[in-house]
C-alpha cells in the first residue's frame, strides 16, 4: 500500500511536466529534447533561492513560472520559428527540432555545469513525516502531489472551458483548419511552447523540493516525460495523467522491489510494450 | 556509372595504404589522435549509413558502443580475442534489429525517443548487473597496443566504406534513397519501408559495436560510465552533420577538423566541453544544415564548373 502511494505522489509531478511537454509537442509541434534541463533550471532557481534567501519554494513557483514562460517564449521565437518557416513538410520539422533542441539541452547543461558545478545539489524542504494509511511519508511529497495536481487541474480547466484553451486544441489538432477560422497558429504556437516551458520548469520547482538532481539530471526527466506524452496519446490530458500514474507506480515498485537504480529500464520496458501493442497511445484512435 | 568504379576503389584502396602508414611515422601523440580518428570515422560513416537517407536520428551510438566494449570486457578471460569481434557485431545486430522492430514501423520520433535513452537504459542494467556480481568494473589486459587498434580500426574503416559503397549501388541503397524522399511513395511502390530501414539499422549498430569492441583493451579498465557515455553520441551525429551525409566520404571531412577542435577545446576550456560541443552543434544545424559536402555543391553549382 504505502508503495502505491508513494508512486501516486510521484506521478503527480510527472503529469504535471508531460503536459508542459505535451503543450510543446501537441500544439507547438516541437518535439523538445531539452524539456527536462528546462525542468533542472527550475530546481536550480529554488534551491538558490532557498538555501540563499531562504525562499520557499511555493513562492518560488511565481517567480519562476513568468520567467520560464518568456525564456521559452525567446527560445521559439529566436531558435524555433526560423525552423518552423523553413521546414516543407511536419517531418522536416520534426527532424529539424530534435537537433536543435538536442544541441539546445547541451548548451543548458554546459551552462549549468560552468555555472554551478557538476554537483548533486538539494534542499531540505518541509521534511516531515505525516501519516497516511498509517504509513509515513514526506510533507513535501504530498505538498509536491497536491500542487502538481491543483496545476494540472488548473490546467485542465483552462484548456477545455475557455476560449484561449479552445483555440490552443484547435491548433493541436489541425493548424490549417485553424488557421481558416481565424486563429493566429504562429501566435499561438509560440506562447503554447511558452506556456509548455513554464509548466515544465513549475514541474522542476516541485520535483526540487523531494528529489536530488544535478546539472545533467535532465534527459532522464525528457525521457519519462516523452514515454508518458506517447503512452497517453499526444494532445490527450487524461491519457497523460493515466500514463503518469503506470509510470509513478510502476517505477517505484521496480526501485522498491528490485533496484533504484532502474527506474529508467522500467520506464523503458513500458515503452516497448506500449510501442508494440498500442502505439497510438492508451486511449487513441488507431489511424486508418 | 561504370567505368568509374574501379576508379573509385582503386582510390580508396590508395588512401587506405596512405593511412595505414601512420603509426611507421609516429607512434606518439599524433598515433593517438590517428587512433580517435579512426574511430570517429567509422561511428561517423556508419551512423551517415543509415541516417543519412532515411533522415532517422539515431542518438544510440554510445549504447552499441557501450555493448561492444562490454563484450570485450567479459569475454577476454574466456574467448579469444578474434571470436570477439564477430561476437560484438552479432550482439550489436540483434539489438539493434530488436530497436529497429520495434520503432521503426512507426513514426521517426518513437525512433529518436528510443535510441536518446537507449544508452543509459542498457547503462543502468549493466551497473545493476554488476553490483548483483559484487564489482564496479572489469579490467581489459591484452598485450595489443596503440597501433594495433589503429590498424584494426583503418580495417574497419575499410569494411565500413565498402559496404556503403554496395548498398548504395544496390537495390537497398536505392530504395532507401527513396525512402528518404518520401516515404509514401516507397511503400506505394511497393518497397517493405521497415524492412529496409532495420537492415540499414542493424548494419549500422554492428558496426558500431565492433568499434567498441575494439577501443576497450585501450581502456584497460571499463566501467559502465565510461562505456556508455552519452557524449559520444552526440560527438558522432555532430561530426557526421559537420561533414554531410550526402556522400560516403562526407563523415570523414567532418571527423578530422572535429578531432583537432576537439584537442583544442577539452586541452584550453576543459570545464565548459559541454556547452561548447553544444554551440558548436547549433552553428550546424542553422549554419550548414547540409554539412561541408552540401557547401562544397553550393559552391560548385556557384561557380558552374567542377571546381
Amino acid at each position: 500500500m504505502d508503495i502505491i502511494i508513494t508512486g501516486l505522489l510521484l506521478s503527480g509531478t510527472y503529469a504535471l511536466i508531460a503536459m508542459g511537454l505535451n503543450l510543446q509537442y501537441g500544439v507547438a509541434r516541437i518535439m523538445n529534447l531539452a524539456n527536462g534541463e528546462m525542468l533542472v533550471v527550475g530546481g536550480f532557481a529554488a534551491f538558490i533561492l532557498f538555501t540563499g534567501g531562504g525562499v520557499s519554494p511555493l513562492l518560488t513557483l511565481f517567480l519562476v513560472a513568468p520567467v520560464a514562460f518568456f525564456l521559452n517564449w525567446l527560445i521559439y521565437r529566436i531558435m524555433l520559428r526560423p525552423l518552423v518557416n523553413r521546414a516543407k513538410s511536419r517531418g522536416a520539422l520534426e527532424q529539424d527540432a530534435i537537433l536543435t533542441t538536442f544541441g539546445l539541452s547541451f548548451v543548458m547543461v554546459g551552462l549549468m555545469i560552468w555555472g554551478f558545478g557538476g554537483d548533486y545539489f538539494n534542499y531540505s524542504f518541509l521534511s516531515r513525516p505525516i501519516v497516511i494509511f498509517g504509513d509515513n511519508f514526506g510533507l513535501n511529497r504530498v505538498v509536491a502531489f497536491v500542487c502538481a495536481v491543483a496545476l494540472c487541474a488548473a490546467l485542465y480547466l483552462w484548456l477545455n472551458h475557455s476560449r484561449a484553451g479552445m483555440a490552443i486544441r484547435a491548433v493541436a489538432v489541425s493548424p490549417e483548419s485553424a488557421r481558416l477560422v481565424g486563429i493566429d497558429v504562429p501566435k499561438l504556437s509560440a506562447r503554447a511552447f511558452a506556456l509548455g516551458g513554464a509548466v515544465t520548469a513549475v514541474g522542476g520547482v516541485i520535483i526540487s523540493t523531494f528529489l536530488t538532481l544535478d546539472a545533467s539530471i535532465g534527459v532522464l526527466f525528457t525521457m519519462k516525460a516523452l514515454i508518458i506524452v506517447i503512452m497517453g496519446g499526444v494532445g490527450d490530458v487524461r491519457g497523460t495523467i493515466i500514463a503518469a500514474l503506470i509510470l509513478g507506480v510502476g517505477e517505484t515498485l521496480v526501485a522498491t522491489f528490485i533496484d533504484p537504480g532502474l527506474t529508467l529500464a522500467a520506464a523503458y520496458a513500458m515503452f516497448i510494450l506500449i510501442l508494440l501493442f498500442r502505439p497510438q497511445g492508451l486511449f487513441g484512435r488507431r489511424p486508418t | 556509372m561504370t567505368p568509374n568504379y574501379g576508379k573509385e576503389l582503386s582510390a580508396g584502396a590508395v588512401l587506405l595504404i596512405i593511412a595505414a602508414l601512420l603509426p611507421f611515422a609516429s607512434d606518439g601523440y599524433m598515433l593517438s589522435i590517428g587512433v580517435s580518428i579512426a574511430m570517429y570515422t567509422v561511428l561517423a560513416t556508419s551512423w551517415a549509413l543509415f541516417s543519412g537517407p532515411t533522415h532517422y536520428i539515431s542518438l544510440a551510438t554510445a549504447a552499441f558502443f557501450g555493448v561492444g566494449t562490454y563484450v570485450t570486457g567479459a569475454g577476454i578471460d574466456l574467448l579469444p580475442y578474434w571470436v570477439l569481434l564477430p561476437l560484438a557485431a552479432l550482439v550489436g545486430g540483434v539489438l539493434a534489429a530488436v530497436v529497429g522492430l520495434a520503432t521503426l514501423r512507426l513514426s521517426g520520433v518513437y525512433f529518436v525517443i528510443f535510441t536518446l535513452g537507449l544508452a543509459e537504459m542498457i547503462r543502468q542494467c549493466v551497473t545493476w548487473f554488476q553490483n548483483q556480481q559484487g564489482h564496479k568494473g572489469t579490467y581489459v589486459l591484452t598485450d595489443l597496443t596503440e597501433a594495433h587498434i589503429y590498424w584494426q580500426l583503418v580495417g574497419l574503416a575499410a569494411l565500413v566504406y565498402l559496404i556503403g559503397w554496395l548498398i548504395q549501388h544496390s537495390r537497398l541503397g536505392f530504395a532507401l534513397r527513396i525512402i528518404g524522399d518520401d516515404e509514401q511513395v516507397a511503400a506505394h511502390s511497393g518497397i517493405n519501408t521497415s524492412l529496409s530501414k532495420v537492415a540499414l539499422f542493424i548494419v549500422s549498430g554492428a558496426v558500431a559495436a565492433v568499434v567498441g569492441a575494439i577501443i576497450a583493451p585501450r581502456y584497460v579498465y571499463i566501467e559502465p560510465a565510461i562505456a556508455f557515455n552519452p557524449m559520444l553520441s552526440f560527438q558522432v551525429v555532430i561530426m557526421a552533420l559537420l561533414g554531410g551525409t550526402g556522400r560516403l566520404w562526407g563523415p570523414l571531412v567532418g571527423v578530422i577538423p572535429f578531432t583537432f577542435l576537439w584537442e583544442v577545446i577539452s586541452a584550453s576550456f576543459p570545464n565548459q566541453t559541454t556547452l561548447l560541443l553544444g554551440l558548436s552543434f547549433l552553428i550546424i544545424v542553422y549554419l550548414l544544415p547540409k554539412g561541408f559536402v552540401g557547401l562544397l555543391q553550393k559552391i560548385r553549382a556557384k561557380t558552374g564548373g567542377f571546381a
